[in-house]
């Protein structure tokens, strides 16, 4: 936990207790400031964080996300827990996805998308100005729902982020661990010259996540990491979702309910118009939600 | 009627559809063999005339020789394939990296609305006759260069050959750009993802996935090159020039003739045929055509060596 640290732009270095910190990961996520400019605002942010809930390491407030005219989320409030499995759930359309790839500001690529509300990260606005996406994505990774290595080498794939953060010491350690610890390591050592197109689908997904990974950021977002997955693939994604939990804090999309009640601790259902309808433990999700909605969606009634 | 009537007709024979497919089978391998014969009887032609020509000139000493002077007999290919080469080396200088980064720029910078101004523009710069870039070359491009020191001759290699570079800059960019376009955006993304900028996402992901097809369009844009004539023609003159190993920049001062302009230079000078001067052409022709035959081998292979596939 690092509760109370002024944590945007070190928190790496307090934080995470893995070895792989290296040089970028101190880099505020406002990079063009000065030194002095960020600390400062380093000072104000702790004192914010003091009366936000302790381990909450992302905060919606009232976000609304337009598609030109269309609005496809509308005031959502969560609160997502440090290095917990935060999984999300709704029908097709609901906008699950959507505010899956607004914490990362992934929906800055797209022309027509417009995001209003507060996202925090570590209290910090991530659509502030003087926040860059690249350095915000850099402390959040990202596994979509289509595997989608590079046509490049096993190692050259999970080696990418390390290089664009510009980490050049002690590259085929961190790429060994991040395949560890994606479960994959035993499966390719001998291979790591092979193409990561040559995989199979589930190892290919696995792939995707060292990638993610190797770079230690503090959080994975993933969209339906497992739907283009077959059942046994898909449960060897799902164990690795818990156990990467340990260390990260996971948000993951899915259709699947059932993976939702299996691997997650909390639950935040999306209902049709891109409503945030319920968000609590798992557990209570499942066997007594408050809303009828959301227990006519979860048993199957609707959606 | 008889009882068979009873069965549902599965010949199709009533129809005629057999016969119609087998039509169109024949009549669209009709159309793709036409692109076939056309080649071979290119080469058959050239080869034919060719021959002729050989009887007249030493194979020997028409590859090997280092002066064209058809008035005196003189028939060294060396020369005109100096100024080929010139002319296709600098052309490339000038068109690879400004045609690959316009296609980077288009395909992964350029919002909607500049794409659809760009993209027309370069069509329109793609469409223009090469009669007005030699022009251009030989009226302000010379004495611009000339007019920042150059010494260059009213007629010279150097103007030309960039002007045959801005001609191609099109095709490289946009068969560059189709290319690009075509790796898949979920690559993209995963760099994004990655906190990669859009610098890094352009050089590092989408020109590697995208190799085969970029190299593709600068072989087709130099063999463009190779046999372009009439900026050639207009701009460099018509003194075929050896390359100056002790100064090996001199020739691109001064006049040249490409091997393209020579052959022009023989049709126009003997229209009737029967010279060995006439038949100089198709030699010269065929040695272009092994030239590009050579160029394309060697970029399929280099495409394939390179080539990052993604799926």
């Amino acid at each position: 936990m690092n509760f109370g640290l002024p944590t945007l732009t070190n928190t790496a270095n307090t934080s995470t207790a893995n070895s792989a910190t290296n040089d970028e990961s101190t880099t505020p996520l406002e990079r063009d400031r000065p030194a002095d400019g960020s600390s400062s605002t380093d000072a104000g942010r702790s004192s914010t964080r003091a009366t936000t809930e302790t381990d909450t390491i992302i905060e919606a407030r009232g976000v609304d996300v337009y598609y030109d005219a269309d609005q496809a989320l509308q005031s959502v409030d969560i609160e997502i827990p440090e290095r917990q499995v935060t999984a999300m759930i709704g029908p097709s359309g609901c906008g699950k996805s959507t505010f899956l790839r607004s914490i990362n500001r992934m929906n800055d690529l797209i022309d027509i998308a417009r995001v209003e509300g507060e996202l925090r990260f570590h209290g910090k606005n991530v659509y502030d100005e003087d926040v860059d996406p690249v350095a915000l994505r850099r402390k959040i990774g990202m596994v979509f729902q289509k595997p989608n290595p590079f046509p490049k080498s096993i190692r050259d794939n999970v080696a990418y982020g390390l290089e664009v953060q510009g980490t050049t010491d002690d590259i085929d350690e961190r790429v060994e661990r991040a395949l560890k610890n994606a479960a994959l390591w035993d499966e390719v050592r001998d291979q790591l010259d092979k193409s990561g197109l040559e995989l199979s689908g589930g190892q290919q997904q696995r792939l995707c996540i060292a990638r993610a990974i190797a770079t230690d950021p503090e959080v994975i977002l993933m969209d339906e990491p497992a739907s283009a997955l077959d059942p046994v693939a898909t449960s060897k994604i799902e164990d690795l979702i818990e156990e990467l939990a340990e260390e990260y804090t996971v948000v993951i999309v899915t259709h699947n309910m059932q993976q939702a009640a299996r691997i997650s601790d909390k639950t935040a259902v999306f209902l049709t118009g891109g409503e945030l309808v319920e968000f609590g433990e798992t557990e209570k999700i499942f066997e007594n939600p408050d809303h009828d909605r959301v227990e006519d969606y979860i048993t199957g009634k609707f959606g | 009627m008889n009882d068979d009537s009873i069965h549902a007709d599965l010949t199709g024979s009533a129809t005629g559809r057999i016969a119609k497919e087998r039509l169109y089978h024949w009549l669209l391998f009709g159309c793709a063999a036409v692109t076939v014969f056309v080649t071979v009887s290119i080469v058959l032609t050239l080869a034919a005339d060719a021959i002729t020509f050989f009887e007249d000139v030493e194979l020997f000493s028409f590859l090997t020789g280092t002066e064209w002077e058809s008035r005196r007999g003189e028939y060294g290919v060396l020369p005109l394939v100096n100024a080929t080469l010139t002319v296709t080396l600098i052309s490339a200088v000038v068109a690879i990296p400004i045609g690959t980064a316009a296609a980077v720029y288009l395909s992964e910078y350029a919002s909607d609305r500049m794409r659809s101004i760009l993209k027309p523009a370069l069509e329109i710069l793609a469409g223009i006759p090469t009669v007005v870039y030699g022009y251009l070359a030989l009226v302000y491009l010379t004495p611009w260069l000339r007019a920042t020191g150059l010494e260059l001759n009213l007629f010279n290699l150097l103007s030309a050959s960039i002007m045959v570079g801005i001609l191609i800059v099109p095709m490289v960019s946009s068969l560059s750009e189709d290319a690009m376009s075509a790796v898949p955006d979920e690559l993209r993304q995963a760099g994004y993802g990655l906190g990669a900028t859009k610098y890094e996402v352009s050089t590092g992901i989408v020109i590697p996935a995208a190799v085969s097809g970029i190299f593709s369009s600068y072989i087709l844009a130099l063999s463009r090159a190779i046999g372009e004539t009439m900026i050639v023609v207009m701009a460099a003159g018509a003194q075929a020039r050896m390359f100056d190993t002790a100064n090996p920049f001199a020739h691109l001062f001064q006049s040249g003739q490409t091997m393209t302009a020579a052959m022009v230079h023989a049709v126009t000078s003997d229209a009737v045929g029967g010279t060995p001067e006439f038949y100089s052409m198709f030699a010269i022709g065929l040695t272009l055509f092994f030239i590009t035959f050579a160029m394309n081998l060697l970029s399929n292979r280099i495409a394939t060596r390179y080539r990052e596939e993604y799926q």
